[in-house]
């Protein structure tokens, strides 16, 4: 094994030192649910691990005048823990427990989840669909904000540039936190990787859609949002019609592979059916 | 080969060890500090054998660098009881025949613990999901779920 060496930062300016210092790759870490897996498969080597789990300003979560505020170190166990997300933003809740097994929620952060860039990463499709932001700060203070739906280029890779980390996630406070829903399929009930995924999250005026946000996980390269979907939703009526329209729409709007888990065209179905299970839940206000 | 100096207490023991970057606190544990109490399955996070406390939360030690367990406190399944002084867990363990080979329930008994501290009447479909990232190949769970069940009304957080 080649030579590794460690850092912790206790804090932003700390962590500017080392990035000036710093010879050869380095690799940031939280939790480590992805990272230790992939040091020991030696599917990667930096030359520096630098651990983000001392930046404490990083774990919080919060409401502030109608926008909740995630830091990125917060644990998906600190997310199903808080009474805001439990309250306000259930969608990412049902998110978070379906999150591998509490052994691993209480490591794995949610900036982690969204940094590792899997197409199954839990969080992600709950977040699309909350129209989230995530935050982010480079070497000497430089910040910037980029929508979940930039965020991700394909497989593991995102827009993060090699010095830059996320520091917190935020979205509006959903009106109405009854008309979300994220289910998701796996082999099994417990600790699974996602076979499909799918979080809707519906605003809706009078006998329409509204504004409805669909985010999709497993099924393309990255998570992903159904915007043709989302447009089809709400030029329709809130019927069964429309409903059974767009369960046919998301099948083209999606690029799911085969893969050990399944195959694209069980993928296919699955994404129609859990569709029009969370629409009819969100539709009801929560209860499939 | 650069090392870490690394400082946490073990079962209430302050404990001191270098280690390399990468070395888990699992491996620490079994080959530095000799608490082979604490089980190595898969190594990856699949299995829950490895499972300790860390400053009160049951997490899988192979998932966690020992260089990230410095200054915290880590219990195993021995810093909860013994032969003769037993935490209630791992009494009921043992009236429910809820071990067989045994090699799961270190981790079992730590998930548990985490759970109780934060659920002390936890439901069966509770326990169930507590202990979802705990596998046994010999038991069936039937009589694991039962155990903590049992134990619940028995256990305070400072045990
Ligand atoms: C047994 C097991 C089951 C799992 N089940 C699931 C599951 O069901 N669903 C799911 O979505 N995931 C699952 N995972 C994957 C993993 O647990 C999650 O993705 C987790 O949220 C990662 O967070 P972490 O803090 O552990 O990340 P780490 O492993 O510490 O880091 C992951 C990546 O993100 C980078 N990173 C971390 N924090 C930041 C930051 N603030 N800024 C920039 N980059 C950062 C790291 O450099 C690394 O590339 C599972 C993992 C295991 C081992
Ligand atoms: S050895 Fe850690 S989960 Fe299997
Ligand atoms: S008793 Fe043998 S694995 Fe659980």
């Amino acid at each position: 094994m080649t030579q590794m060496e460690y850092a912790k930062p206790r804090s932003f300016k700390e962590l500017d030192g080392i990035f000036e210092s710093a010879k050869g790759p380095l690799r940031f870490i939280a939790g480590g649910t992805n990272v230790v897996p992939d040091l020991r498969a030696g599917t990667i080597s930096p030359r520096l691990l630098v651990d983000l789990s001392g930046l404490k300003e990083m774990a919080y979560i919060r409401e502030v005048k109608g926008e909740i505020a995630i830091g990125a170190l917060s644990t998906i166990s600190d997310i199903l823990a808080s009474r805001v997300i439990c309250d306000k933003a259930p969608l990412l809740f049902q998110a978070a427990r379906h999150l591998g097994s509490p052994l691993t929620r209480n490591r794995a952060t949610i900036g982690g989840n969204l940094a590792d860039a899997s197409p199954a990463a839990d969080t992600a499709p709950s977040l699309l669909a909350m129209g989230a932001m995530v935050h982010t700060r480079r070497r000497r203070g430089k910040e910037r904000t980029i929508p979940l739906d930039r965020f991700f280029l394909g497989p593991n890779k995102t827009i993060l540039a090699k010095d830059e980390i996320i520091t917190r996630i935020t979205f509006a406070k959903p009106k109405d936190p009854s008309r979300g829903r994220y289910l998701k399929l796996g082999l099994r009930n417990a600790m699974t990787i996602s076979v499909a995924s799918l979080a809707v999250s519906l605003e809706p005026e009078g006998s329409s859609f509204g504004g409805a946000r669909i985010g999709l996980g497993a099924v393309a390269p990255t998570p992903v949002r159904a915007y043709l979907v989302e447009k089809k939703l709400a030029s329709g009526a809130m019927d069964p019609k429309n409903i059974e329209a767009c369960a046919q729409l998301i099948t083209k709007e999606i690029s799911p592979i085969s893969d050990i888990r399944a195959s694209a065209d069980y993928r296919k179905r699955v994404v129609a059916v859990l569709f029009q299970r969370a629409i009819q839940a969100a539709v009801n206000g929560g209860t499939p | 080969m650069t090392t870490y100096p690394v400082r946490f207490l073990l079962n209430g023991t302050p404990v001191e060890v270098d280690v390399a970057a990468q070395d888990t606190l699992l491996e620490t544990l079994r080959n530095k500090l000799w608490a082979t109490e604490v089980k190595n399955g898969c190594g990856k996070g699949d299995c829950g054998c490895c499972a300790v406390l860390l400053d009160g939360r049951a997490v899988n030690s192979c998932l966690t660098l020992a260089v990230q367990a410095n200054g915290k406190e880590v219990v195993t399944v021995k810093g909860l009881g013994n032969e003769d002084d037993p935490h209630p867990l791992q009494e009921s363990f043992i009236r429910k025949g809820a071990i067989q080979c045994g090699f799961c329930t270190a981790g079992m008994i730590v998930s548990a613990k985490s759970l109780l501290d934060e659920n002390p009447r936890p439901s069966p479909d509770e326990i169930r999901e507590a202990v979802s990232g705990n596998l046994c190949r010999c038991t069936g769970y039937k009589k694991i779920i039962e155990a903590i069940s049992d134990a619940a009304p028995k256990c305070s957080p400072s045990d």
